[in-house]
């Protein structure tokens, strides 16, 4: 089995909202993601995805546990300044809402290569401007975009300019939260070709955030599911889609919209009743690798 | 007669490469209490032309040509002050982009208080109070008393999505513009926020434009849908027409591209070539170098709306009579 790249032990993360007051937006979670592989990271809005996600890349100090990257701890700041090439040109991150975080000062082109020319990274293609237009077409953005600022562009079409900013990096670690939800099914279909290409040719890794199940289900090795601050279940996804066994990831599951207007109609939304959720639970490991929260 | 009527919309962008032309002439009409999807490439219109119908575009923006009614009244020639009375009121916007929508420095429920104050200047604090609390958890906001003094940096991605309907909600309007409402959320929360604007439908009488590129939201919310590409509206029909019986090759393809129609492992559809430029865009149907079903006049003349049934409408030239016949790939029947 391939090398652990990403160990995620115990992570736990309060926001402090006034002084006697705070959030539990991650509470203990542990995962570990291997070189090359894919594991996708699911829950309901404000389970804490996101919050996982900006720990991982040193955005936030979470409250308590511990994350190691290639045996780097990276809640040591110590070892985190004697890596930091490493760290910042190995790992990256597309953000939730990467629509509005690109400055919308520079033009594209300077936007997509801007993480090459902070790190000093030699174009491979020659140029910083061919490196532009070679990364946009892989995600399907027309040239004529490049010479225009995130304000003159399309949501779908900043959305591509930061997946491109990313990827021109080369990766080994893609924290990407909500890649491809704002961007139409074909262009959808195109960027998760290229995440799946970039793990076969390239053996890089991805933490995929992601809402649609059906995404997760294609792209995944193994999958995670969150809720409320806990890992309530973890497995490999073909065993996670067909035999779920927390209430949690049943409830997850359940509830996808079909894209059938007969069927989806005679849907009924489930409700998820969170106070049938037993107070004191441990991961326990029913299958191999598919661990779930149970009863002590 | 309708409650919106959009005629014959033009909207173009001066920029350094030229004019490009976001919107072409485009026309629909929307009843009152019906629910219109507009679905397409990620780029074609979309925000533009919801942009260009509730006056929201900026300064860079030209309206070519077109018009716009809403219940009666011409909002194309309208002064500005007289637009902004009935923003609220009349209709609002949900925008794509929540964090840009929201103010960074007002809680969100001093947000969501000022937009019910539009529909009702007179109503006691007390109130309005009950209101933004009532909204808060019709949009899924659990503990909605806690959340009401939170700042939108407090509140996750969805979270934040949600607000944002619940502002555009706030003000009462008889006709909503809904741009990527549910992208964000989980599909229990989605399928909740699409069941309040079909809610809202049946209490109200609320008419919406939902744009999504979540075909599950569609077929769930809407009850017509509009397919564009490249700036035009390139098939209309009911809902069921669109999944069962679609006739454009863009919709065939956007339907053959969904992940849950693929094996785990084997590679994604995707519309092969590159995206039209809608600076000069070929004077053909601009889908022809990526439509594997193309005919030579496509490239040529492009192709005028056929008439499928009287609620369905396609421009391509394969419904021509003197068109060859061709199996779709996909649908082709009304199965149910
Ligand atoms: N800066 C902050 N201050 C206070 N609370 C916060 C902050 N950021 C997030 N939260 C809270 O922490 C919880 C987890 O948020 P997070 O953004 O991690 O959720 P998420 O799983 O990414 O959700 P979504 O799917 O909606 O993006 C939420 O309840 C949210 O309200
Ligand atoms: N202010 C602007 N200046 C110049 N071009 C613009 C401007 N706003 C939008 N455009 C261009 O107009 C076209 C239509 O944009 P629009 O935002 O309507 O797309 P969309 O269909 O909403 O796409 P998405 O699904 O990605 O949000 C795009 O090609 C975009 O680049
Ligand atoms: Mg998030
Ligand atoms: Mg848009």
């Amino acid at each position: 089995m391939a090398e652990i790249l990403l160990d995620v032990r115990g992570l736990t993360h309060r926001y402090a909202m006034t002084s006697s007051r705070s959030v539990t937006a991650l509470d203990g979670v542990s995962f570990q993601i291997r070189h090359g592989e894919i594991f996708g990271l699911v829950g309901q809005s404000g389970s804490g995805k996101s919050t996982a996600a900006r720990c991982i890349m040193n955005l936030l100090r979470p409250t308590g546990g511990d994350l190691h990257y290639k045996g780097v701890d990276l809640l040591d700041p110590k070892q985190r300044r004697e890596n930091r090439r490493m760290l910042q040109t190995t790992r990256q991150l597309i953000f939730q809402d990467s629509a509005s975080s690109l400055n919308p000062r520079m033009t594209l082109a300077d936007i997509i290569t801007e993480p090459m020319v902070i790190n000093s990274v030699k174009p491979p293609r020659g140029s910083m401007r061919a490196e532009a237009e070679f990364q946009a077409a892989k995600v399907g953005l027309s040239p004529s975009c490049l010479d225009r600022r995130p304000p003159e562009l399309s949501g779908g079409q900043r959305q591509r300019a930061a997946i491109a900013r990313a990827l021109c990096m080369e990766p080994e670690l893609l924290i990407a939260d909500e890649p491809v939800a704002s961007l139409d099914v074909s262009v959808q279909a195109q960027i998760l070709n290229l995440f799946r290409h970039f793990q076969t040719e390239h053996g890089f890794s991805l933490l995929f955030i992601a809402h649609d199940l059906s995404a997760v289900h294609w792209l995944c090795d193994r999958v995670g599911v969150l809720f409320h601050g806990l890992l309530v279940e973890s497995a490999p996804t073909t065993e996670l889609f067909e035999n779920p066994l927390h209430p949690c990831t049943r409830a997850l599951l359940s509830s996808v919209p079909l894209p059938d207007p007969r069927r989806e109609r005679q849907r009924r939304l489930e409700r998820f009743d969170t106070d049938t959720l037993p107070a004191a639970e441990t991961l326990r490991e029913v299958s191999p690798e598919h661990f779930v929260l149970k009863e002590d | 007669m309708p409650l919106l009527e959009v005629i014959d919309l033009s909207v173009s962008f001066d920029t350094p490469g030229g004019e490009l032309q976001a919107v072409r002439d485009v026309s629909f009409s929307l009843d009152a209490g019906e629910i219109l999807a507009i679905v397409g490439e990620s780029g074609c219109g979309k925000s533009v032309l919801c942009k260009a119908v509730t006056r929201l575009l900026p300064d860079t923006a030209r309206i070519k040509s077109g018009s716009v009614v809403i219940d009666g009244l011409s909002l194309s020639s309208m002064p500005e002050r007289k637009v902004q009375k009935l923003r609220g009121q009349l209709f609002s916007m949900v925008f794509q982009d929540p964090m840009s929508a929201l103010n960074p420095s007002l809680s969100i429920g001093a947000q969501i208080a000022e937009a019910v104050r539009v529909h009702a200047p007179c109503m006691k604090r007390s109130e309005v109070r009950e209101r933004v609390l009532e909204l808060l958890s019709l949009v899924g906001i659990d503990r909605a008393a806690d959340m009401y003094k939170l700042y939108p940096h407090n509140l996750s991605g969805g979270q934040r999505q949600r607000v944002v309907t619940a502002v555009a909600l706030a003000s009462g309007p008889r006709l909503l513009f809904a741009d990527e409402p549910t992208t964000a959320l989980d599909a229990g929360l989605q399928t909740q926020i699409l069941d309040l604007l079909r809610d809202i439908r049946q209490r109200l009488g609320t008419s919406t434009v939902l744009i999504s590129h979540d075909l599950g939201a569609v077929a769930r919310a809407a009850d017509r849908g509009a397919v564009m590409y490249a700036g035009k509206i390139v098939e209309t029909g009911t809902t069921e027409e669109i999944f069962y019986d679609p006739r454009h090759p863009y919709t065939w393809s956007l339907l053959l591209s969904l992940p849950s129609r693929a094996e785990r492992g084997r590679k994604l559809h995707s519309i092969s070539g590159t995206p039209p430029t809608l600076i000069d865009p070929p004077s053909g149907d601009a889908f022809a170098p990526r439509n594997p079903w193309a005919l030579e006049i496509d490239y040529e003349q492009s192709p005028p709306m056929f008439r499928v049934t009287d609620t369905h409408f396609a421009a391509t030239w394969l419904l021509d009579p003197r068109a060859p016949k061709i199996t779709p790939p996909i649908g082709g029947n009304d199965r149910g």
